[in-house]
């Protein structure tokens, strides 16, 4: 039977559900009728807006999607007003102020603290200047990643921009696509490093060779979510880049007709391939949805990726001064768990201008990318003081950190992440030394099993948790080790459970100098992982107190918000507010 | 009134007549479960799986972990909260930190 979900998608879904957002967005909070705010809120998602957790009520996230994480030239300054003008709330996070930006790990940026109110008057402006939260969330297609330089890149083979920029034209909006059971995540990879991720995937396409043509292999099936994790399946197909929409759209439709309505936990397409098996679907993709004979798979470059390999080679990160195809340069800054505030975006968007061409990217490990900077501005340019802030040459601790939204606003997440990640990676950096020969390490931090801080594919993976503490419930942490993608992708183990949050500091410096003191000459961390067993690894992570302090070990999932000053329960709430931001009476009272 | 009750958001919490009413992350303490060999389970709340009534219980299944022994799992079906008068619709939650008995069966009101 249908979900309720499926009732609700069946009943208004899709392009329409803006008209009502609008009345909505006219007629004011109060407005949407208290017996519907759940198939609303459910709709809603399809354009952008995410209801924020309980304690927040009338507050939404907004995501906006930029495929392949292009910001083109005066985007960025659009993004900063709007975050300065619209994305504040009731209250400001320690770490970061009153208004913020987040880049996430799919090349996206989110908002918090929205006013439905408001959405109308963003819409606008976002729409003005090229921009949109069309199917940011939802079930369908989502925004498309990719190698966040295609089009600049030395390593590429086949332009990825253009692909993912066509795909993204030609399915944002289609009808046939809009309603998918489940959400529909794709990659678009052009070069031999493998920075698209294509293998966390529903969907990737990769660049291979067949008959001295360079077009894309088809993987399905990819994902991480729901302690299910999986690597997306290799279908035997090649297709070259301009029968990748064919195929895109042959793909989605086979989801959207064989996917499972009935049980959104197991509705995702890397369940079907499990079912099916790549046979099935590459036989049912040919037989069903496209007009010409599929070539088999051609020959790829997996062997050659570098990107969250555990490998020092490549490009990797995207951090630091890299040449472009065209003599000039891009800059990866490194953005601390992937926040930036307002006024450091807008300062970045005149940096930008002044120096490039305007034009920034957004990567996969929730950093930014200055392009197109001439040889002659690098230097001007790396003097200037926000680099000193967002980093082109930081800790690795600091660059190797990805967390995801936590409790300061997601329903799902156990434990806070964003400043406790913060916090982790600065004192890292004052207290921790990795070997000399290691410049990345990848510490990923994800709330909840839904993993998107996407920790099976780090160094060190850690996943929220509870433990008791002196006999009180604390916020804690699994870690897991050795996760990563490549050739050979692995999943990390997770080798030591609920380690409470404030002793994982001493967890992670334990364990680096184990690795020191053993690893063999020249060993990467992720060999020295799989090179141990799980009880092995344990004894090397030896959780302790230390100097790190941590204020949230307690269960911020109760607080209405984590850092509220004073009383921060659920009562104290002023959720939810009108327009304007006051608190509404309880339509009760 | 009907009393309407369903999970959202990959079961992260769940809604009783259109209120979100009990959230995930909680630690529920199981009393003669067969969850695990662990009397009582700590139990950890990661994921409301099914919803049902059982008036005037709203009773779930939920996925989670025992956080003493590390067991992984879905519970039987717990009572989550009461809607004692279903024209008010008025949601009265339990007390998670006190002891909850798991039960075996109970009756659907939605296949959700």
């Amino acid at each position: 039977m249908p979900t309720k979900v499926e009732k609700w998608k069946d009943e208004v879904y899709g392009n329409e559900i803006r008209d009502h957002l609008m009345r909505f967005a006219e007629d004011g909070w109060d407005a949407i009728p208290d017996d519907e705010h759940d198939a609303w809120f459910e709709r809603f998602k399809w354009w952008g807006l995410y209801h924020q957790r309980s304690g927040q009520e009338s507050y939404f996230m907004m995501r906006i999607g930029t495929p392949n994480g292009v910001i083109e030239p005066g985007q960025l300054r659009v993004i900063g007003e709007i975050a300065k003008e619209y994305a504040t709330g009731p209250a400001d996070n320690p770490e970061f102020g009153d208004a913020y930006c987040d880049w996430t790990t799919r090349q996206s940026i989110q908002l918090h603290w929205i006013k439905i109110e408001d959405v109308p008057e963003i819409f606008e402006k976002l729409e003005a200047n090229g921009l949109s939260t069309q199917q940011a969330c939802g079930d369908s297609w989502r925004n498309i990643v990719g190698c966040p330089v295609a089009g600049k890149d030395k390593h590429e083979h086949v332009d990825a921009w253009d692909v993912a920029e066509n795909l993204h034209n030609t399915f944002k909006g289609d009808d046939d696509h809009v309603n998918l059971p489940r959400k529909w995540k794709v990659a678009v990879a052009g070069c031999d490093e493998g920075c698209a991720q294509g293998d966390i995937n529903d969907l990737a396409f990769e660049p291979a060779k067949k008959d001295g043509e360079i077009g894309f292999n088809v993987r399905v099936g990819g994902g991480l979510a729901r302690k299910e994790p999986r690597f997306a399946r290799d279908i035997d197909v090649w297709v070259p880049e301009e029968k990748t929409a064919e195929v895109a759209g042959g793909l989605s439709a086979l989801f959207r007709d064989y996917g499972n309505r009935d049980d959104r936990f197991n509705a995702r397409i890397k369940f079907l391939v499990d079912e099916w098996g790549p046979e099935k679907v590459r036989e049912t993709l040919q037989e069903e949805y496209v007009d010409f004979e599929l070539p088999t798979a051609g020959e790829d470059m997996r062997e050659e990726y570098t990107y969250n390999t555990g490998t020092q080679d490549g490009h990797n990160d995207h951090v630091g001064v890299h040449e472009q195809n065209d003599g000039k340069y891009y800059v990866g800054l490194n953005v601390l768990v992937g926040r930036q505030g307002a006024d450091d975006v807008l300062e970045l968007a005149d940096l930008a201008d002044e120096y490039g061409s305007g034009e920034v990217r957004l990567t996969q490990r929730q950093n930014i990318i200055v392009t197109d900077i001439p040889e002659e501005n690098l230097d001007d340019f790396l003097d200037e003081d926000l680099l000193k802030d967002y980093s082109p040459d930081p800790s690795p601790f600091m660059r190797g950190s990805i967390a995801c939204t936590g409790t300061e606003y997601c329903s799902l997440s156990i434990v806070e992440t964003k400043n406790r990640q913060v916090r982790y990676a600065r004192w890292l950096r004052d207290n921790v030394d990795l070997p000399d020969d290691h410049e990345e390490f990848h510490i990923h931090l994800s709330g909840c099993t839904a993993s998107c801080a996407q920790p099976q594919i780090a160094d060190i993976s850690l996943r929220g948790m509870k433990t008791r503490k002196d006999g009180e419930p604390v916020e804690a942490l699994d870690i897991g080790l050795g996760g990563g993608l490549g050739d050979e992708p692995r999943f990390a183990d997770w080798v030591e459970m609920r380690v409470p949050a404030d002793e994982v500091p001493g967890a992670i410096k334990n364990l680096i100098a184990n690795f020191e003191d053993e690893r063999n000459e020249g060993e990467t961390f992720r060999d020295f992982v799989a090179r141990h067993d799980e009880d092995q690894l344990a004894e090397f992570i030896e959780p302790e107190e230390t100097s790190y302090d941590d204020p949230y070990m307690h269960n911020t999932k109760q607080t209405w918000y984590p850092y509220a000053e004073g009383d921060d329960s659920m009562e104290a709430s002023p959720a939810p507010t009108d327009g304007e931001g006051k608190p509404l009476k309880p339509a009760d009272d | 009134m009907t009393t309407d009750v369903h999970q959202l958001d990959d079961g992260a919490w769940i809604s009783v007549n259109d209120s979100r009413e009990v959230n995930v992350s909680d630690l529920w303490l199981l009393a003669r479960s067969d969850f695990c060999g662990c009397e009582p389970t700590d139990f950890l709340a990661e994921g409301f799986v099914e919803v049902g009534i059982d008036y005037p219980n709203i009773e779930a299944r939920i996925a989670g972990m025992c956080i003493s022994c590390g067991t992984n799992g879905v519970s039987d079906w717990l009572t989550v909260g009461r809607v004692i008068d279903p024209e008010t619709g008025e949601f009265y939650p339990v007390t998670f930190e006190s002891a909850h008995v798991p039960r075996k069966r109970t009756r659907l009101a939605d296949a959700e």
